[in-house]
């Protein structure tokens, strides 16, 4: 464990020692593959099947940025990241971009040379209790034992929440997700706190799903989003935009289905965003095709939620906050023309 | 450089400075060393320079800011509003807590195995080849995660709790005893204590003075025991039972009061011990079998006990090749007590590395001040071993 990070440190201190601030998008493309850090297994954000497969709304961010610079949705390398090391590993150079639910804050913005590159899930903090404890609200946990991960926004909220409402806990922290859930099942804790979309995801994993319950409350914000290097701006836009190419296809209803078809026949935004007219694709250093890439081949942000989230997983999330604008929710996508 | 073989200068000619072995030794050796400091150098200032580009944060300032989370266990006064600094303190000292409890259990272990293996009774020894075998070959990761998952697993909740006269308590949150708040007049009872203990080098030091002298043996270790519980116990009467307890009581979800040991502690101390203990009596084996077998068929014809064997001619000559190999088994064992991550056992690692470093994303210094403080602690292992092993390798001689 120790060698592992001080690895990573010296990689950090090697990779920040060289002098040339590489351009991130000629590596891409030079290297055939996107490199993207995703959790070490989360359902419904970035988790692999037995089959080696990756998929999640993490995931298809990443696929989102391959189909824009490569043309081809399945170059992407994943890289399973634990909330420790995720930071380090982008900073190093060791992933070209971070998909992997975390939340933007202004130290993370700031103060870690990194910067987010959008929204792809609002979210917010929430608990899971065991179904046997009796408890219907989280003003009932004074004195709880409460299960975390370690070097997350999580551990910080919690003892804010704790402290406010004048209860006690005690947190008892984890590396892994896996590892977390377990804590939780052995009956290590009383409480598993998390983003709450993260619990829906860890309940399903749990050996009886139906013995536990997520409480209403929510207690923080979490927009969650893809994180790049600062300093490198082509590659920021380039993320920054193949995330909002997802949203707008929704806003303007192309779908992966239809989006040959309106590539020529559509009205003239979808006409734009598809590349058949225009030249946002060459501005950011593209193929003038490529979010018509993008929506072919991952989909909308739209089917991206419902694939992996919502109605079409087992997760069965509600859209919410997660919805357009215009539909109750706050996903909003500036105007790519 | 003094090498007796090589050919000397013929006299009268002395040869050119530039040509002395003693001054090229030293002249390349003092360009190596700038070189390397020059390259060090380098490394440094370019990554301060291109971490200040990035927008990167350095410095250590973050170590006066509050920290803002909370931790499992700590040794001195912490809360979510104590600084970073008092995260990396809170660390050290339960890193140095599982490290002695380690040091100690797995000595304790490994002598009695390694010892074990030499027994006459076929089912002792065979458990210490058994044990040495099965604790040794399996990674200890996987061990930490046995001693915490599966033990956890068969430990009963907070409600319906494994009691001891209401005063212990087991269950899965951990072990709850009672703890002894003392009230004036304990000063006494902790000084009779430091007497005790005092008395009993002393009386260590005569009965050896007696023995070479006369050649008469005081029942040393009987009279030690008499002395470490008798005094306290006398100044404890003596002083009116100046101590109250606080016993760990059921307050809705868990216990309060009273001193919790928490599973993370139990679990990753005892799989250090037992993984730990299990090189250590390979150290002791051999160290024993080190002895040649003369000694111990001497020592039977003088008339000497099996026990007084191992005791007085075995053990002292075995311990010159068992301390070398323990000093790298303490150093591998608090190195390794870093896997406290994967259980959540809040060691400088996890609490350190783990967390404050996610929180202020400043890796370097962080990871430079856990460095740094690994090799402090090894480096005090090393130093107390070499004492040690030159103390015994001494006595041989004698
Ligand atoms: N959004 C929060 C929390 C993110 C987080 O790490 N959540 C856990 C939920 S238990 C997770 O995703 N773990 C998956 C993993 O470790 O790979 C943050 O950015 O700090």
């Amino acid at each position: 464990m120790l060698k592992q990070v001080t690895m990573a440190a010296t990689g950090l201190v090697l990779g920040l020692s060289m002098t040339a601030q590489a351009g991130t998008l000629e590596d891409v493309q030079k290297r055939g593959s996107v490199s993207c850090g995703v959790s070490t297994g989360l359902a419904g954000f970035s988790q692999k099947d037995e089959k080696g497969k990756w998929s999640g709304i993490d995931v298809d961010v990443c696929r989102a940025v391959a189909a824009a610079v490569l043309g081809d949705s399945d170059k992407v390398q994943y890289k399973p990241l634990t909330a420790k090391e995720r930071f380090t590993a982008l900073q190093s150079g060791e992933v070209d971009m971070l998909s992997r639910n975390t939340t933007w804050t202004l130290t993370r913005d700031v103060s870690l040379g990194l910067n987010f590159a959008g929204v792809n899930y609002y979210d917010g903090q929430g608990f899971m209790v065991s179904k046997s404890l009796g408890v219907s609200s989280v003003n009932d946990l004074d004195g709880a034992a409460v299960c975390i991960q370690a070097g997350t926004t999580t551990e910080l909220n919690l003892a804010d929440y704790f402290r406010a409402h004048g209860m006690k806990y005690t947190a008892i922290t984890f590396d892994t997700s896996d590892q977390t859930r377990s804590g939780f099942e052995s009956g290590r804790c009383d409480v598993l706190t998390s983003d709450q979309s993260q619990l829906y995801a860890l309940r399903i994993g749990l050996k009886k799903p139906s013995s536990a319950m997520v409480l209403p409350e929510v207690i923080s914000k979490e927009p969650l989003g893809p994180v790049v290097r600062q300093g490198d701006d082509a590659w920021f836009n380039v993320v920054k935009w193949s995330l909002a190419a997802l949203i707008e296809a929704e806003f303007l209803n192309v779908t992966s289905s239809t989006a040959s078809k309106l590539a020529k026949s559509g009205t003239p935004e979808q006409q734009r965003l598809l590349g058949n007219t225009g030249d946002a694709g060459s501005k950011l250093g593209l193929d003038a095709k490529w979010a018509y890439n993008i929506v072919s081949q991952v989909g909308n942000y739209s089917e991206v939620f419902e694939r992996n989230v919502g109605s079409g997983s087992p997760l069965k999330i509600a859209r919410g906050l997660n919805a357009q604008w215009n539909k109750g929710g706050i996903m909003y996508s500036n105007p790519i023309r | 450089m003094t090498n007796g073989t090589r050919p000397t200068q013929p006299a009268g000619s002395a040869p050119a400075f530039y040509n002395n072995p003693r001054f090229r030794a030293l002249f390349y050796q003092l360009l190596l060393v700038i070189g390397i400091g020059y390259l060090v150098f380098l490394i440094i200032s370019n990554t301060l320079a291109n971490m200040e580009s990035r927008g990167i944060q350095t410095g250590f300032d973050f170590l006066s800011t509050t920290a803002g989370f909370d931790i499992l266990m700590t040794l001195v006064d912490y809360d979510a509003t104590h600084t970073y600094f008092d995260t990396f303190i809170v660390g050290l000292l339960n890193t140095i807590l599982v490290g002695a409890i380690g040091i100690v259990l797995s000595t304790i272990i490994g002598f009695l195995m390694g010892v074990a293996y030499f027994s006459s009774n076929w089912l002792v020894q065979r458990l210490s080849v058994v044990y040495v075998e099965i604790f040794r070959n399996i990674p200890l990761l996987l061990q930490i995660f046995f001693w915490y998952f599966a033990v956890l697993a068969a430990l009963p909740s907070a409600r319906n709790s494994y009691s001891l006269g209401d005063a212990f308590f087991l269950n899965i949150r951990g072990l709850y005893l009672p703890k002894l708040i003392s009230e004036p007049g304990a000063g006494l009872v902790y000084g009779s204590i430091v007497a005790a203990i005092i008395g009993i080098f002393a009386l260590y030091r005569w009965a050896k003075r007696k023995q070479e002298l006369e050649g008469v043996q005081l029942p040393v270790l009987r009279l030690s025991l008499a002395l470490l519980i008798g005094l306290p116990l006398l100044a404890t009467l003596l002083s009116g039972i100046p101590f109250t307890l606080d016993y760990p009581q059921l307050k809705g979800f868990n216990f309060r009061g009273g001193i919790t040991v928490i599973p993370e502690l139990m679990a990753l101390a005892v799989a250090l011990s037992i993984y730990t203990g299990a090189f250590i009596a390979e150290a002791v084996r051999a160290g024993i079998q080190a002895v040649p077998h003369g000694q111990t068929e001497a020592a039977r014809s003088i008339g000497l006990k099996d026990s007084q064997i191992m005791k007085l001619i075995v053990v002292p000559q075995a311990m010159r090749v068992i301390v070398p190999m323990l000093n790298s088994e303490y150093q591998s064992l608090v190195k390794n007590s870093t896997l406290a991550t994967a259980i959540g056992y809040p060691d400088l690692f996890t609490v350190f590395v783990g967390t404050s470093l996610n929180q202020t994303g400043q890796a370097i210094e962080i990871v430079f001040m856990t460095l740094a403080v690994y090799f402090a602690i090894n480096m005090t292992i090393s130093f107390t071993m070499n004492w040690f092993n030159s103390k015994v390798s001494l006595a041989e001689r004698k």
